[in-house]
């Protein structure tokens, strides 16, 4: 996963530590009584984790409670491609009914994840709004979908792989691979 | 060597024993069953992945809570679900098993889920569907029960997460089993380090060691210090000769009760498949007892037929796919 470093000497990638402070800053206002933090594994819910440190103060005035999604059950690809051998339990422990969801993903691309998410989350109740916050946002959407919040735009074309990755130390890096030949598009 | 249940890429294909399954798939459908749990606690108990398939299924034999659990399941992935019970339908007309899933699979079928009392049934109807058709096995006279040894192993890893430090008791009927062949395969090949049976000679398979177990024919010896106690259905309408004096005798001798299970382990979990005999192979106060996790094993058996069905359904047969992949990364997508 990491040995392709060196051979994309790519655009100068922003530095995902920084963006996070940016994509801190620009949720705080959104976060009220009635909102909830959702993030989408695995890059999600990193982030999530991160914003919930970074803007502990706020989210513990407001009561603001989280949950995660694995969107595995409602990908558009499985006839395609089948379960993916990896997958893990959504875990929303609250009432979906009512709240703000804010929707918490690291690279928004297709839309095609998004759409798997509400699908997903319409199951658990009826959500006040659902919004969508991205640390990038590259081009190549198939949706009529788009994030709120992000905290850069990159644009990438298709041969392109972008993925947040989780360092030993706990930090969070972007990462630029080439796709597989074989592979086709990602679902992101 | 040919395993019919594997495709060429090392994905499950059909499930129709749990030997010859390797550690990876059985783990693979364990932790998926681990996601589905939490979908029947939701409003919405469903997920869209089997969405305009069908899945028959064909019981030869009965089985009310086989049939039912894979019912639910199927429906909770949102497939179109029929149930044929064949014992009263074309087969009393002289039909062949092959001439019933031919005319299904004209009628669209997508997969079978078979129950039989002869053994190899599954295999059979596997050999003979075609690519895109996926066959799950659940009970083949006395050779397996798949779906069942796996939610077994399921609910142990509920209970007792660390299966590599587990001395496991199989106890009763092992010899008209199919579903402690299937337990001891799977806890065998996940590493549980001590899997024991307790049964008398008559109704122990010749050579049951072989199957790495550890046999006893003493209840107080075999009981000892374990931490799951699975016992097994006396299956009367498997027995021809009498193997055994009476049932009262059985229960005397081999029935589980609060004494005996005192002499596992303060914590040891108590399973049974089901259908109970009560005062024959298990005490009522031990099946009801707080102890007993039988009820949570017919949950979580939704789970793990839910996992089997989305596992089996996606994706395309791998003739279809333009690479082949190595059978050491299944799937590989990111």
């Amino acid at each position: 996963m990491t040995e392709n470093h060196s051979n994309s000497p790519s655009p100068q990638l922003p530095d995902a530590e920084d963006l996070l402070k940016v994509l801190a800053q620009k949720l705080e206002p959104l976060l009220q009584k009635n909102t909830a933090l959702v993030g989408i594994h695995s890059g999600g819910v990193w982030l999530m984790q991160r914003l919930l440190a970074l803007l502990e103060n706020t989210i513990s005035k407001h009561g603001i409670e989280h949950g995660t999604l694995d969107v595995s059950f409602y990908r558009d690809d499985y006839a395609q491609r089948g379960l993916k051998a990896e997958n893990r339990p959504s875990q929303i422990p609250f009432d979906v009914e009512n709240k703000h969801i804010i929707l918490i993903d690291d690279v928004f691309y297709t839309g095609r994840t998004t759409r798997a998410a509400m699908n997903e989350l319409f199951d658990y109740g009826r959500p006040a709004s659902i919004s969508l916050v991205a640390l990038v946002n590259r081009d190549g959407r198939e949706l009529p979908i788009a994030p709120q919040i992000v905290a850069a735009d990159i644009p990438l074309d298709a041969s392109q792989h972008l993925q947040l990755t989780k360092l030993a130390d706990g930090t969070l890096a972007l990462e630029l691979t080439k796709h597989n030949s074989a592979r086709t598009q990602e679902h992101e | 060597m040919n395993n019919p249940q594997l495709d060429r890429d090392g994905n499950l294909k059909h499930l129709l024993s749990i030997e010859g399954l390797p550690k990876r798939i059985l783990n693979q459908i364990l932790d998926t069953a681990e996601s589905f749990v939490g979908v029947a606690e939701r409003e919405v108990k469903k997920v869209p992945l089997l969405r305009g398939k069908t899945v028959c299924n064909l019981f030869f034999e009965n089985s009310t809570r086989t049939r039912t659990t894979f019912e639910i399941a199927a429906k909770r992935l949102s497939a179109d679900v029929i149930s044929l019970n064949v014992s009263t339908s074309s087969q009393s007309k002289g039909e062949t098993i092959l001439d019933t899933v031919d005319n299904l699979i004209a009628m669209h079928a997508d997969m079978f889920v078979v129950r039989h009392a002869q053994s190899g049934a599954a295999h059979l109807i596997a050999k003979h569907v075609p690519p895109h058709i996926h066959v799950v096995n659940a009970g083949d006279g006395r050779h397996s029960h798949p779906t069942q040894g796996l939610l077994d192993v399921f609910t142990i890893r509920k209970y007792k997460p660390d299966l590599h430090n587990l001395k496991i008791a199989i106890v009763g009927d092992v010899l008209h089993s199919r579903v402690a062949r299937s337990e001891i395969h799977a806890l065998t090949t996940l590493g549980v380090p001590e899997v024991r049976v307790i049964a008398p000679k008559t109704l122990l398979p010749t050579q049951v060691e072989k199957l790495g177990v550890h046999v006893f024919h003493d209840m107080e010896e075999g009981l000892k210090d374990v931490d799951v106690i699975m016992m097994l259905r006396l299956q009367n309408e498997r027995m021809s000769g009498a193997m055994l004096p009476s049932s009262q005798e059985y229960f005397k001798t081999y029935g589980l009760t609060q004494e005996k299970l005192k002499l596992a382990k303060p914590d040891a979990i108590v399973m049974h498949p089901g259908p109970m005999n009560r005062g024959v192979e298990i005490d009522s106060n031990v099946a009801d007892g707080k102890q007993s996790v039988i009820l949570p094993q017919v949950t979580y058996g939704i789970a793990i037929r839910m996992a089997v069905m989305a596992i089996l359904a996606g994706g395309l047969p791998a003739q279809q796919q333009s690479s082949g992949g190595s059978p050491a990364n299944p799937g590989g997508a990111a």
